[in-house]
């Protein structure tokens, strides 16, 4: 009969499925595939070569397969451009205020210092390179994802002020998602007061090196990042006013892979060098040097 | 009456009822006329109210009207003999921005202002008032020709943001807005820079170093749209009303945090409902402003306008040193 054929269909036999395609154990594939003691090997995020985190240091956090440069917290970014034990910090203590009871605001403060170590998104003082004296800034993306709030315009602005004073050259290494939301016009305005600060230390002939690093965007792209009188990037650094997203949207088109790459901008006239981290200090050093005597001295 | 906001409703469903009232008399040969006049009273006094208590995300949406007047309408109204100046010399010329040059109360100035446009095919020309950076770039050019030749700046900032696409970012949008952030603080001539619609994010700024910034009642000025916000902090740009209350984005909170000097006054129901009067405050406040900074040499209106934005921001103090903590 027809009505045997169509229930005997159901019951052919079955597999359960958290079986189906594993072999052995189940849950043993579920594994993750770095079982490994926390930081004791990290993983390009661009390539996924998996490598010691030692080895990976003494690399400077250059992937040795793909030469991916690696996104550095402030802190080791000054222990590997400054002479040992030169760097004397500025305005350590500058926190930020939740000044427009932004909703959220407080607690997301308090999560990012927990998560970077770090107080604020930049981290500014003195110090030497090879016995040249320099005022830096050092941004870093690991704090609210590097964003320009007042405590990051007012530390700039204060590292550009001594920078004027003392009459020291100046470097600030950029890297940042923009404006801070939560500090909203308060945010916007430190882009003017930063270039302000610059615009006295251009017409006192200081001399400022902006080192653009892997992303800077938004009101740092558009503000202090991009009015060095020599402006450095590193390989593959994406940096641009408005990100990719933004820019596919408005367009209603795909952009190519290499769009806003530090290679993109260089052809773009918008960089004067793409300087590969290893060679980096060395670089900074012979443009120093080079400002140290004035022509015509 | 086109062009109403949701919030305007209970004015146009009096305004109908008026007139309603009116036809009504009219067809029926019955005088009306002291119901009307007071119906008007109280129209008039539920407009003042309503105006008076709008949120900050319905100030948003006057910023935003599309009948509110734009930089040409006010330089129209407010200046006299202006002769619009075109292109940055380097690539083109953006009509996003408009400048020139033009009288002031008889006085010769640069002004120079972003222009929405005033139906699509006009938007579409003009970005939506969204400058690319050779709109920056003649913005810039006119405010140096300005300070050669010893004449005050007056800037009309409306824009929704510097435009975000590949062809700015392949012609430097950063660097063009960055360039004006600095080079209009070294200005040696008075500059008054006038929020009249929205004052969005660097590429509003780009436009606002000024000695003195004022702001229509209903204009907004900050860091990111609020639909911009909206999209970042909750995934939904449909959020931006709610985005707009947080950020403080009105004339009022601006005056608070010192960003702006002044609130020049719109007239009841937004700019869009007079434009005359609208102009007429506006140039009330920059013949003003600008005596009070005529007594200034260039390095004191340089310290001046560097003394403004050197003060905004806030931050407090914690004792060891971020440096000393990780190491």
């Amino acid at each position: 009969m027809f009505k045997d054929l169509f229930q005997k269909k159901r019951k052919y036999a079955t597999i359960p499925s958290d079986r189906v395609g594993r072999g052995g154990e189940p849950g043993e594939s579920e594994r993750p595939r770095r079982e490994v003691p926390e930081g004791l090997m990290n993983k390009c995020p661009k390539c996924g070569t998996i490598q010691y985190s030692k080895e990976l240091e003494k690399n400077l956090k250059v992937c040795p397969s793909c030469g991916y440069h690696m996104r550095l917290n402030a802190m080791e970014r000054i222990h590997m451009l400054l002479d040992e034990g030169s760097f004397q910090e500025f305005d350590g203590g500058m926190v930020s205020v939740d000044e427009l009871e932004f909703p959220g605001y407080a607690t997301k403060l308090e999560q990012q210092r927990m998560k970077s170590d770090l107080r604020e998104a930049v981290v500014t003082g003195q110090g030497t390179i090879d016995e040249l004296p320099v005022v830096v800034a050092v941004m870093s993306f690991d704090f609210f994802s590097g964003s320009m709030g007042s405590v990051v315009g007012e530390k700039i602005t204060r590292a550009v002020e001594v920078a004027t004073e003392k009459e020291l050259p100046l470097i600030i290494f950029s890297t940042s998602g923009g404006a801070r939301m939560q500090e909203s016009i308060l945010s916007l305005m430190q882009m003017a007061k930063t270039s302000a600060a610059l615009a006295r230390f251009n017409e006192k002939g200081g001399l400022y090196i902006s080192v653009i690093t892997d992303p800077t965007f938004g009101g740092v792209s558009a503000s202090f990042a991009m009015l060095g009188d020599i402006i450095i990037a590193e390989p593959g650094a994406l940096f641009g006013f408005a990100g990719r997203i933004v820019i596919e949207q408005t367009i209603r088109q795909k952009l190519p892979d290499d769009f806003q790459t530090a290679e993109f901008n260089m052809a773009h006239g918008q960089l004067d060098l793409v300087v590969h981290r290893k060679e980096l200090r060395s670089m900074l050093y012979k443009l120093l040097e080079m400002h140290s005597v004035k022509g015509g001295d | 009456m086109a062009g109403e906001l949701p919030f305007e409703k209970p004015l146009v469903e009096m305004r109908q009822k008026i007139n309603e009232l009116k036809q009504f008399g009219q067809d029926k040969g019955i005088d009306f006329t002291d119901e009307i006049s007071r119906l008007e009273e109280r129209y008039a006094e539920l407009e003042h109210e309503i105006y008076s208590n709008i949120s900050p995300s319905q100030k948003m949406h006057v910023a935003r009207h599309q009948q509110r007047p734009t930089s040409l309408d006010l330089i129209q109204l407010i200046f006299t003999d202006f002769i619009e100046l075109h292109g940055d010399r380097l690539f083109g010329d953006d009509l996003a921005v408009v400048g020139g040059l033009a009288k002031l109360d008889g006085k010769p100035v640069t002004v120079i202002g972003q222009q929405r446009g005033k139906d699509t095919k006009d938007n579409i020309a003009r970005f939506f008032g969204s400058a690319h950076p050779e709109g920056f770039r003649k913005a810039l050019r006119l405010m140096q020709q300005a300070d050669k030749f010893k004449r005050p700046i007056i800037t009309f900032v409306d824009t929704k943001g510097a435009y975000p696409g590949n062809t700015a970012e392949e012609r430097g949008q950063s660097e063009a807005i960055a360039r004006n952030l600095r080079d209009m603080a070294a200005l040696g001539v008075p500059v008054i820079c006038v929020i009249i619609g929205e004052g969005g994010s660097g590429g509003a700024l780009a436009l606002a170093v000024g000695n003195r910034v004022l702001m229509l009642e209903h204009a907004i000025y900050s860091a990111i749209s609020p639909n911009g916000a909206a999209s970042i902090l909750w995934k939904d740009a449909s959020k931006a009303d709610q985005a707009a209350e947080a950020m403080k984005i009105t004339a009022k909170d601006l005056l608070g945090f010192e960003v702006i000097e002044e609130i020049v006054p719109e007239p009841v129901g937004g700019a869009h409902k007079n434009y005359e009067w609208t102009a007429s405050a506006i140039k009330e406040a920059l013949i003003r402003h600008l005596e009070e900074l005529s007594g200034m040499d260039s390095e004191a209106l340089k310290e001046d306008r560097y003394r403004k934005f050197r003060k905004i921001g806030k931050f407090a103090f914690e004792q060891s040193s971020a440096a000393t903590a990780i190491e």
